[in-house]
């Protein structure tokens, strides 16, 4: 009797608050949800499907490489090591068996989390990534939503005013960042911001490293120091750890700012001329709204392109970077490990990077969907 | 006199008495595209006027300035082009009811704003390029409603009918009471309603969303506003396109080839929905057109445009019975008759001049077979040669044939 009998009426949404009602209301908003979910998750599914054999190519290939370079034995032995010895370390790394068996060895090896020993680190490749992805991925997250919330308000800016000084000023902005290189820009920016900066008595910024290891303690948890400071509730590393961002963020960052802010502006300049622009301002919308409601939706398609593929990029790229700041990423290690031989870094290195451009892409994919409805459900 | 001195000066908007029923005047109309090849000289001196209730067809071939008048009439051409000259003086009625003159090229931005999709609505040519690809069509409907029109009486009204329903379907409810008199109170405030907040204002507009796309004879209309303009097929589009022009009640409607990326079925169903609509609504009509077929079943009148001038304009009747434009009745006799069989289908000779370096004088006159050394040198001025039938020629034909000037 409580599910059918009245009881009142709210005033605000004039529903009858019958239980029953309210039920099957529930129920088919519940419903209509998963549906919607549903959808999501199969275009999901699909692009982590569409994901697998990309990985699988990466992996085989990381594999051959190491062929490639030469006779793995050759790492462990040296000059005066005896044939017999050389035989016997081949045997114990399963090198002697079929190239297809060995492929299966590594798989297996990479599932169990055993990636091999890093020579140049002296540690295993697990720990060395442990400690060093997430300052790389601090450091390029950084540097990607600088260039992100700078380069796509400049590239609006640009097409909107097309021709006059602030696109001439933005060309100009854009045009350095593509034609600097990174090294002397990274060496320009500690010249003036810490050894100027310092000469003159200003607040200077860090000329490198993750924060002030000499003063503060730190002890990683997830390896992300922002984080971790969050965790540990710790504002004063927190600051640190930002202001010792700023210059090797602005550094890597100014790049992928200037491919933004360009590419932005050109798939704008594309968007504004599209009729269903005409329409919008047909309707009597203001020009504002006209650029930011149905202008910029359309003309972020191809800016996320060149954004995921400028993030994997920046994991790959911070080699640079990261050895004029003397960043403890994965740049620094990578680029010792290839000076090495150190293979099993190298091979760790290359996979981490596939991992990352497949992931980026994925990003992009997701983005893509909830951008253009004839994507999502195309 | 100082006022004597005015007199002689440029008359200004409040100084021009229009007919009442005029609606709206185009006058000296000029639009130049400044192009890299050269200035292209689109209108020169566009003349025409549409009366209360009226169907107005502006036809001609492609290129020749129609969809270039439409836009300059709601002044949405785009650089490189620019308006030059003339008026477009738009008869509006204001909120005491009196009717006043808006000079459309004189006004601000702002003031375009407002008469933009609410006064003056315009539907565009295609209907896969025109809506918005990431938006719900309900969505982009909705946007101009709750852009131009006070929602703030819909609002209390909704919320009137969903009390008073709720109290029918539930007459026993234990606060019976408060709802009667919440209703009377709503009741009370219909003359001047609260203004709505942001949500009730969204609701409202989508209600009356749907009853637009009930109104173009959308089928299903409560589902449609939820889809992506990639889910409806051609014609439904244009229906969602002719309903975001309607929603606001304009005063004008501009069809510009609003049927002509339709099939011919489709493009019937959608001419006569126009026809209906204007008795419905009391709007006034100009459709932009090629087709001389939706010319004769649909409009009352007719600007016949040739390489951006107006060159005859009169009643649809009057142009089909006695075309007096060399050009006009070329086009009309170009028409094959579904009672002749023909080897050849008839043209006018020659192609739309480049109007970069338009033809000196008249603008028809290499292609015209009546052309005369005047016809070279000067431009043939606007006359009514017959009561309400205005040409552009030197040598008249039709009735006035070999008419001396």
């Amino acid at each position: 009797m409580a599910l059918i009998s009245p009881r009142t009426i709210d005033l605000k949404t004039g529903h009858a608050q019958l239980a029953l009602q309210k039920h099957i209301a529930g129920c088919a908003r519940a419903i209509r949800r998963v549906i919607w979910h549903m959808r999501l998750r199969d275009y999901v599914i699909r692009r982590l499907l569409l994901a697998i054999p990309v990985v699988i190519g990466v992996l085989a290939i990381t594999f051959v490489l190491a062929y490639v370079m030469g006779d793995p034995v050759g790492i462990y032995t040296q000059e005066r090591t005896s044939p017999e010895a050389v035989e016997a370390i081949r045997r114990a790394h399963g090198l002697d068996r079929p190239l297809y068996e060995q492929f299966f060895f590594y798989l297996r090896d990479l599932a169990s989390g055993d990636w091999g020993y890093s020579v140049s680190a002296r540690l295993p490749v697990t720990q060395v990534i442990a400690t060093r992805l997430p300052a790389t991925i601090e450091l390029s997250l950084f540097a990607i939503v600088f260039a992100i919330a700078l380069g796509i308000p400049l590239g609006i800016l640009s097409a909107t005013k097309k021709d006059r000084w602030p696109d001439h000023v933005t060309r100009v902005v854009a045009l350095a960042g593509v034609s600097m290189p990174i090294f002397w820009f990274a060496l320009m920016l500690k010249y003036v911001f810490f050894f100027q900066f310092y000469m003159a008595g200003l607040p200077a910024l860090p000329e490198g490293g993750r924060y002030t290891f000499t003063v503060l303690p730190y002890t990683p948890i997830t390896g992300f120091l922002l984080i971790d400071s969050i965790i540990t509730l710790n504002p004063v590393l927190f600051m640190d750890g930002l202001v010792h961002l700023i210059l090797p963020g602005f550094a890597l960052g100014y790049l992928t700012l200037a491919i933004i802010t360009r590419m932005m502006r050109s798939s704008m300049l594309e968007v504004l001329k599209e009729d269903y622009i005409t329409l919008a301002r047909s309707k009597g919308l203001r020009e504002r709204v006209v650029i930011y409601r149905h202008a910029l939706r359309n003309a972020m398609i191809p800016t996320v392109t060149v954004i995921g593929l400028a993030f994997g990029g920046l994991m790959s790229g911070a080699v640079l970077t990261e050895t004029i700041f003397s960043w403890p990423g994965l740049g620094r290690w990578s680029t010792r490990a290839i000076l090495n031989s150190d293979i099993p870094s190298i091979n760790a290195f290359t996979l981490l990077v596939a991992f990352i451009f497949v992931g980026a892409n994925l990003v992009v994919d997701l983005v893509y969907g909830a951008l253009d409805p004839r994507i999502r459900y195309g | 006199m100082v006022a004597s001195q005015d007199d002689t000066s440029i008359e200004t908007t409040n100084d021009i008495r229009l007919d009442s029923d005029t609606l709206l005047l185009v006058r000296g109309l000029k639009t130049n595209f400044y192009t890299y090849e050269g200035v292209v000289k689109a209108l020169d001196n566009v003349q025409f006027e549409l009366k209360r209730g009226d169907t107005l067809a502006i036809v001609g071939e492609t290129g020749c300035g129609k969809s270039v008048t439409a836009k300059s009439i709601l002044r949405l051409v785009d650089s490189p082009g620019r308006i030059e000259e003339g008026q477009i003086l738009f008869q509006d009625v204001n909120e005491e009811g009196e009717n006043v003159i808006i000079d459309l090229l004189q006004s601000t931005e702002d003031e375009m704003r407002k008469i933009r999709g609410n006064k003056i609505a315009i539907v565009f040519q295609d209907p896969a390029t025109y809506p918005n690809p990431v938006f719900r069509i309900g969505d982009q409907i909705a946007e101009v409603i709750a852009l131009h029109q006070d929602l703030s009486r819909d609002v209390l009204e909704m919320k009137i009918a969903r009390l008073e329903d709720a109290l029918r379907t539930n007459p026993d409810a234990e606060n019976v009471e408060e709802i009667t008199t919440r209703i009377e109170e709503y009741k009370s405030q219909l003359d001047s309603p609260p203004p709505p907040t942001d949500k009730e204002k969204k609701e409202a507009a989508k209600k009356r969303t749907v009853e637009t796309l009930k109104l173009v004879r959308m089928p299903s209309a409560e589902q449609t506003i939820n889809q992506y303009p990639h889910e409806l097929s051609g014609g439904m589009r244009q229906r969602a396109l002719i309903a975001m022009a309607l929603s606001c009640n304009p005063r004008i409607l501009i069809a510009d080839e609003a049927t002509t990326a339709l099939d011919v079925t489709v493009q019937a169903q959608v001419l006569k929905l126009l026809n209906v609509l204007k008795t419905e609504l009391d709007a006034s009509i100009i459709i932009i057109t090629h087709d001389l077929g939706v010319v004769a079943e649909t409009c009352t009148r007719v600007a016949v445009m040739y390489a951006g001038v107006v060159v005859e304009y009169t009643n649809t009747d009057e142009l089909f019975s006695d075309p007096i434009h060399p050009y006009t009745s070329g086009l009309l006799r170009a028409i094959p008759k579904i009672t002749e069989k023909v080897e050849h289908l008839l043209q006018i000779t020659g192609t739309v001049p480049n109007l970069i370096h338009p033809p000196s004088g008249c603008r028809f006159h290499p292609r015209c077979e009546f052309a005369t050394e005047i016809c070279a040198q000067q431009r043939p001025p606007r006359e009514e040669i017959k009561p309400a039938h205005w040409i552009e020629c030197h040598h008249p034909q039709g009735s006035m044939k070999g008419r001396k000037r």
